[in-house]
């Protein structure tokens, strides 16, 4: 059979096109959700941590919510597409993920969340390899999960940097919330080169000791540099310094270039570990160059809450439901109860492993904290208002309040419930998921 | 042997209730939990409120409702607000730090998996913290054939011999592991490189083992005309006669349907494993009866159907060839009668989240009814132990699963878990909890036994 392009190939092409305009032109649909149980998540009330709204609307008009509350005093404008739901949350962020550079997939042609030539590479950037249209991204959004902070991977000491995007878009363009959002680094066998270097723990800590040291002369160049350039212009806007006086721009050195930025305290490092010794590590690193310290995967990090706590540093706790084998083998489903009772900040990650599932689901991972001692808002709040935070994002994501973005995620019941499906997904005011998922 | 096993089965139904003085083991009645007995005299049964359990020593005296019977000085114990399933049966894992054959050649009939377990890891009891009882503990899946599996109960012990199920005759019972599509191929070391090739060697295998066996018969009486003996082939030779049940891993559904025309051609049991595209070749698989009979035959579906042991993990990939596995696989197998059940493949998923994994069955749309059957007496005739496992019924083994509530919501809680009688895991004993929820001492490091675990590290990638 010759292949003819249809009417419907058109058509559907067109439409593309046409929702490729719309986006372009800032035009969005207008969308209301009724919710027998609105969670808000934007609440102040003790008694109601949850912000729940019960027969709650929220109204979104151009990509932003416009109105929250119960039904009876919300009035729905003309034109709003009216979207029911046993309960409705904000829309779910995954506070690190490797999706979209990781794929469906997960063969050599849709894996790009780790490059193995060089152990220190904070020079790769996340929006140079995220695939917006990757089918994995469409999957993990069809569970309610709207933004997720996605990257390079662990598994080598300084692995590249992450991002905020949304899990809706053409191009990562219109995606990306924050094109840098951390440098992501590992400590412990993920990040030991067989054969090569770092071989050891100590090696490794030893290794990042010296390229931080670098990158602290680097910065104190590029500080001096700064200062001296601001002193010339005025001076040389007072005609007190001759033109051929311009101080000379350093070289520049993008993998120095990041790690000043660490260092500067623009960017977080991300650092990935499990056991309480590499955990030990990481505080003693950034207490003693002051950078600002996220902990990933943490699998005993409740052995060391008071520390964490003391430093004052947030943990982004492994999925619950990742293998308990090697570097993990203590790991608990209690650690975000006992974490959050800490008075740590705690978020859940979908993380990344070696084999299937590589790439897990957060809400799903959160739903077991549910069961494990943390309170249905609390375990909510690792996937919503804390991941909000922890990313600077608290403006425009991880509660529904006027001004908000217009994220919601719709579900058939207790959205931890195993039975229970995800029935749509609004993202910017837009339905992008109505897969009962 | 299937007749003999059926026999034994009724022997010991009338055996046990009317001859208790003899071995005088105690008896205990759980009382006033929800019984979900699965099933009775191989037909479903539903659910009891308020239900009586009756135990004597290892096996189940009785199950009915609050007006059962309760032997004079039997034990109570009031299971008020509880609910009480059969011990789950899984049919697929790597539980003990296991490994079966290794690179030497990709048909190694003769390796057994129970000469390679560590019945001291953790894993077993995490395993009990899940409800799990019965255990069909397989070598891995990186050969077409990578050796016997072994069936176990969780009874606890020191040597594997603690934990074996025999059958009537005192045989340890086990299956046959094997594997086709992408795992296997490897094509070096006698590997195969393709899907024909895979096939081929398998055949040729299957008909060395019709020659051996031939030879044996024809030998009758005289031990002077057997043939040399042959370990291998002797397994075989248990597989082509339907004493051995082949348990087959195969994701594709062009696989599947491979593993279908050699079951035609040879004959044996067969039960399907993983059948991540099962629900692209439903109609075929329910159309056969993968050399069981009738023993899966049903009012819905009289052929039976090829019994299947299914997995679903939270995300698809990370497999190539396992992309299209989805939910939805259990919901549509159960509507065009194909008899189902689940499996942890632990480590691939957590022996602890085994209910888990029937619940998501039922998000895909499963009935929870054979949700649940597919957990407990499913599994069990897959390891033709459904006369024994896999329900609560009078003269089988007492293993049972006690709930905090629902088994299908991520709220409930395995409390205590019973095996022939004995509980062997329970909630509050803190000992027990820390395999339940895991935490400092938990777990030792294993070597995850699969093919392709660890090969990249973490992050991995490229394969």
């Amino acid at each position: 059979m010759t292949f003819k392009p249809t009417f419907k190939l058109r058509s559907s092409v067109l439409s593309v096109l046409a929702g490729v305009a719309l986006a372009c032109s800032g035009a969005r649909a207008q969308v209301a959700v009724l919710a027998e149980n609105l969670y808000t998540m934007a609440s102040r009330d003790p008694n109601n941590p949850g912000g729940l709204i019960k027969n709650g609307v929220v109204v979104i008009t151009d990509g932003k919510v416009v109105e929250v509350g119960p039904k009876d005093r919300v009035n729905i404008p003309p034109g709003h597409r009216l979207i029911n739901a046993h309960t409705a949350t904000p829309g779910l962020i995954d506070a690190r993920a490797t999706a979209g550079l990781t794929g469906i997939l997960n063969s050599p042609h849709d894996s790009d969340q780790l490059e193995k030539s060089a152990p220190i590479q904070p020079e790769l950037r996340a929006i140079d390899a995220y695939n917006p249209q990757e089918r994995l991204v469409e999957y993990i959004r069809s569970f309610g999960i709207t933004t997720i902070h996605t990257g390079h991977a662990p598994g080598e000491l300084i692995t590249g940097q992450t991002m905020v995007v949304k899990t809706a878009g053409l191009t990562v363009d219109e995606a990306v919330l924050t094109p840098i959002a951390a440098v992501a680094a590992t400590l412990g066998p993920e990040a030991v080169r067989s054969g090569g270097s770092p071989g050891t723990r100590g090696k490794q800590v030893a290794m990042l000791r010296s390229e931080l040291v670098r990158a602290r002369e680097y910065l104190t160049k590029r500080e001096k540099f700064e200062a001296d350039l601001a002193s010339f212009e005025k001076q040389f806007a007072a005609g007190t310094v001759a033109a051929d006086k311009k101080p000379e721009r350093p070289g520049r050195d993008l993998r120095m270039e990041m790690l000043a930025d660490v260092l500067a305290g623009k960017v977080p490092l991300m650092v990935y570990c499990q056991r309480a010794q590499d955990i030990a590590s990481t505080l003693r690193l950034a207490d003693e160059f002051k950078f600002k310290l996220w902990l990933e995967g943490a699998a005993e990090s409740y052995l060391l809450a008071d520390q964490i706590k003391a430093a004052g540093v947030p943990v982004i706790l492994h999925p619950s439901m990742q293998r308990s084998a090697g570097e993990n083998e203590n790991q608990s489903f209690e650690t975000a109860a006992t974490l959050v009772k800490a008075g740590i900040p705690v978020s859940m990650q979908s993380g990344y492993e070696a084999y299937v599932p590589k790439v897990r689901v957060v809400l799903l991972e959160a739903a077991i904290t549910a069961a494990n001692g943390l309170s249905f808002t609390q375990a909510l709040a690792t996937i919503t208002t804390e991941p909000a935070k922890l990313l600077g994002l608290s403006d425009r994501i991880g509660s529904l309040e006027v001004g908000k973005d217009g994220d919601v995620a719709l579900y058939t019941g207790d959205p931890f419930e195993y039975t229970t499906h995800c029935s749509a997904v609004v993202i910017n005011g837009k339905v992008v998921s109505e897969t009962l998922r | 042997m299937k007749i003999r096993s059926v026999l034994a089965a009724a022997v010991m139904l009338t055996v046990a209730p009317f001859a208790p003085a003899q071995t005088a083991a105690p008896i205990t009645a759980y009382v006033n939990a929800k019984l979900m007995p699965v099933a009775r005299g191989g037909a479903p049964a539903p659910a009891i409120e308020r239900g009586t359990l009756v135990v004597q020593g290892s096996t189940i005296l009785a199950v009915g409702d609050a007006s059962t019977a309760i032997p004079a000085g039997a034990t109570r114990v009031d299971l008020a607000g509880k609910v009480v399933i059969p011990g789950l049966v899984d049919t697929h894992n790597h539980i003990g730090g296991i490994g079966g054959a290794d690179q030497s050649g990709p048909i190694q009939p003769d390796v057994s998996v129970r000469d390679s377990v560590n019945v001291l890891d953790s894993g077993f009891k995490r395993a009990l913290s899940g409800g799990l009882t019965t255990l069909n503990i397989m070598p891995g899946s990186g050969h077409l054939l990578s050796g016997q599996t072994i069936y176990v109960k969780l009874r606890g012990g020191r040597t594997i011999d603690d934990l074996l199920i025999r059958d009537a005759n005192g045989k340890q019972m086990g299956g046959l592991k094997m594997a086709n599509g992408t795992n296997s191929l490897s094509g070096q070391g006698g590997f195969p490189g393709t899907r024909g090739k895979s096939a081929a060697l398998v055949r040729e295998r299957f008909v060395a083992a019709q020659e051996h066996a031939r030879k044996v018969k024809a030998a009758g009486d005289d031990a002077t005309k057997l043939p040399p003996r042959d370990l291998g082939l002797e397994v075989l030779g248990e597989v082509l006669s339907g004493k051995r049940i082949v348990h087959h891993h195969t994701h594709r559904a062009d696989d599947v349907i491979t593993v279908l025309r050699l079951q035609k051609e040879f004959g044996f049991r067969v039960v399907l494993h993983h059948v991540s595209e099962a629900w692209k070749v439903a109609d075929e698989l329910a159309k056969s009866d993968g050399g069981w009979g009738k023993t899966f035959a049903t009012d819905q579906n009289p052929n039976g159907g090829v019994p299947c042991s299914i997995i679903l993990v939270d995300s698809p990939g990370g497999k190539l060839e396992a992309q299209d596995l989805i939910y939805e696989t259990g919901g549509v197998l159960e509507k065009a009668g194909v008899p189902t059940c689940f499996h942890t493949d632990d480590w691939i998923t957590d022996v602890r989240l085994f209910l888990r994994m029937a619940a998501l069955g039922v998000r895909g749309g499963m009935s929870r009814d054979a949700a649940l059957a597919a957990l407990t007496i499913q599994p069990a005739k897959m390891l033709d132990l459904g006369d024994r496992v896999g329900s609560l019924e009078e003269g089988k083994d007492a293993d049972f699963v006690v709930l905090s509530g629902d088994p299908f919501s991520v709220y409930t809680k395995v409390e205590q878990t019973f095996v022939e009688g004995r509980k062997v895991f329970d909630l509050a004993d803190p000992k027990d909890r820390l395999f339940a929820t895991g935490g400092f001492g938990a777990g030792r490091d294993q070597n995850p036994y699969f093919c392709c675990y660890g090969q990249f590290g973490q992050g991995g990638g490229a394969q």
